[in-house]
């Protein structure tokens, strides 16, 4: 059967869920081939063998931390070649989209990126993305050389089907431009305990309304009442009232949970791109003409300090 | 030696207005206004403070696209860019990223360089993926997605705050960067650069002058093809209340029929 090239998004190990959802998606094209790299790598086995992957490839290597996305790209080549796989698969991260745009650009292949489905047809597996701000969904398919496609987190649920998972050592020579960019330090992303914004089940947004640093306790409460991540607006960023790595949108990250809540956002176009498809949308806003009460299922109208508050206590209520 | 800056940019329809697919499943570029990217206006601004910066630089501003794509080179020129170079051609009507990497790589490889900039992603297309392609064919390091970046003797420093850290880097000259736009807001142009920009040199290059055949551009040298492009049904409209004391309790009562508590 045609093996299906699957990039391993992994932090020490632990496998990041896209992961297993790309694995969900190879099955329709073929026979799942992982690939793992860095510290940690064989450690992925175990999950991604849980899932679908017949064969489990990892490698490690210093430059893998020390140089900037070259080095895996390196990798993943080994990977192709020894493979030979009918589509590669990779999580759409900003590393993700990096190192499959240059493997495309090597094996002469085109790459679609930020796919949110994926079916098998027999011109080659087709995409479904959004394009936009998500106003359009897109059908398209890579017309030359071997698919290479990104995933976008959320794209399709993680299923069980255990498979062989047989590990095997890739072996990698690294080329001249792998050392190019050196890394010189890194300083890990403080872990919140909430789940990972472009992975949760509910995200609980906050914007300009917020109006203020310390008032995001609001936002979180009810975040943790939901046992939802934290999202916030390019406004309330910019403003410096909550991390970078929050911010949905365009130009942030980009969502689909099950719930989104808005509280304090207008609802500007490049936000709307980051969080358009997700299922259900609520908003609070005091404003009843912003344009983010186009989209709700369900909206209030009214002043989110006394609003949220009421909202996070109903809700632990009703949990008892 | 002066430092050779391109940069490149390109012009996109307004994301505000009412962007449609044209019949070829292309973007359509009529109907709406364009403009340079707003993400590239950050590419030129750190190109104005790198060359600022140093003792002696020169700053091209670069872009593939039709006729009004001027536009674009227009205003990163009044910005304070120094001359630019626009290619344009027929063939190049549905040109996916492979072709218009090929196309920027050639050029920029024409025109000189030590420094090419990229803005983040493109607010049309916004795949984010053509800078790593084009450090790819061009063969120099890729410091991609900075949100602070420096050029010092000959090596370009930045930070790129990623998913799961914030890392700083390091690369030899010559080299591309990509700027994300937290790398600091981009300046309007002042009127004196407005009159200026009239002047300065609007170079314009074909597929010919750059030996590429048209058959490894456009829609039929595409390595992509779309076979449909829907709207999205507008969502529908939901319920919406007013806050009159109970409003979070009726927004609970919602949440719960959903099953979300
Ligand atoms: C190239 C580009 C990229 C961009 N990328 C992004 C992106 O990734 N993400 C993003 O979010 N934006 C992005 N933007 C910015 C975007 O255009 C908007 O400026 C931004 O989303 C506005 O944030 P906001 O809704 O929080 O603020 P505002 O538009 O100011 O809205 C604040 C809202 O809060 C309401 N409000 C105020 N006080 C209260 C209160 N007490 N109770 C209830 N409601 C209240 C107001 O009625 C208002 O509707 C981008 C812009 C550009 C040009
Ligand atoms: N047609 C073009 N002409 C010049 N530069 C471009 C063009 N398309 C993309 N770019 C550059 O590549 C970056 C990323 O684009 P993209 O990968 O299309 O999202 C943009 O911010 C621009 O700097």
């Amino acid at each position: 059967m045609a093996e299906v090239l699957v990039y391993v998004d992994h932090v020490d190990g632990a496998v990041r869920k896209p992961t297993l959802e790309l694995l969900t998606l190879a099955r329709r094209l073929g026979e799942p081939v992982a690939v793992a790299l860095g510290a940690g790598a064989d450690a992925t086995a175990a999950v991604l063998a849980e899932h679908g992957a017949v064969k489990v490839l990892t490698a490690d290597a210093p430059e893998f931390t020390e140089y900037l996305v070259v080095p895996k790209v390196d990798a993943l080549q080994a990977a192709y070649d020894a493979v030979s796989p009918v589509a590669v698969l990779v999580p759409s991260s900003a590393e993700g989209k990096e190192i499959a745009a240059r493997l495309a650009v090597r094996i002469g292949s085109g790459i679609i990126t930020d796919a949110v489905d994926l079916e098998a047809d027999d011109k080659g597996p087709v995409a479904t993305q959004a394009a936009f701000a998500a106003s359009f969904t897109t059908k398209s398919r890579v017309s030359k050389g071997t698919p290479v496609i990104t995933v976008k987190p959320n794209s399709a649920p993680v299923e069980a089907a255990p498979a062989a998972g047989t590990v095997e050592a890739l072996a990698v020579t690294f080329g001249a431009l792998a050392t190019g960019t050196k890394v010189t330090g890194r300083t890990p992303r403080e872990s919140t305990g909430r789940p990972e914004l472009t992975e949760a089940a509910i995200v609980v947004s906050g914007g300009r309304g917020v109006n203020g640093a310390e008032n995001f306790g609001i936002i979180e409460a009810l975040a943790d009442s939901l046992g939802a991540a934290v999202g916030a607006s390019r406004a309330a960023v910019d403003a410096g009232w909550y991390p970078h790595s929050n911010q949905v949108g365009q130009t942030g990250k980009s969502v689909a949970p099950q719930l989104y809540i808005a509280s304090g956002i207008s609802g500007a176009i490049q936000h709307r791109a980051g969080m358009q498809t997700s299922k259900t949308i609520v908003a609070v806003n005091k404003d009843a003409e912003a344009p983010i009460f186009d989209l709700v299922d369900y909206g209030v109208v009214g002043d989110l300090f006394a609003v949220v508050p009421q909202l996070t206590e109903e809700i632990q209520a009703r949990k008892g | 030696m002066s430092l050779r800056i391109v940069v490149c940019v390109k012009y996109v329809p307004d994301a505000t207005g009412d962007r449609q697919f044209t019949e070829d499943l292309t973007v359509n570029r009529d109907d709406v206004d364009g403009l340079l990217s707003e993400l590239d206006e950050y590419a030129v601004e750190q190109a104005l403070q790198i060359a600022d910066e140093a003792d002696d630089a020169e700053i091209t501003v670069l872009t593939v696209g039709p006729e009004d794509a001027k536009d674009a080179l227009r205003k990163a020129l009044s910005m304070g860019a120094d001359k630019a170079i626009h290619v344009e051609d027929d063939d190049l009507h549905g040109t996916d990223v492979m072709g218009t990497s090929l196309v920027l790589a050639k050029a920029i490889e024409k025109a000189g360089y030590d420094l090419v900039i990229t803005g983040m992603a493109s607010t049309d297309g916004a795949m984010g993926v053509l800078p790593a392609i084009l450090a790819e064919r061009l063969g120099v390091p890729q410091v991609t997605l900075l949100s602070e970046v420096k050029v010092e003797g000959g090596t370009v420093t930045g930070r790129r705050d990623g998913d799961t850290a914030s890392e700083t880097l390091e690369a030899s000259l010559p080299a591309l960067v990509s700027v994300t736009d937290q790398s600091g807001e981009a300046r309007y142009p002042s009127f004196k650069g407005i009159m200026a920009a009239k002047k300065k040199p609007v170079e314009s290059w074909d597929l010919e002058e750059l030996e590429i055949e048209a058959d490894e551009v456009g829609l039929e040298g595409s390595w992509t093809a779309v076979d449909s492009a829907a709207q999205r049904p507008a969502r529908t409209a939901g319920t919406i209340v007013k806050d009159e004391g109970e409003g979070g309790k009726q927004l609970a009562g919602f949440l719960a029929e959903q099953k979300f508590i």
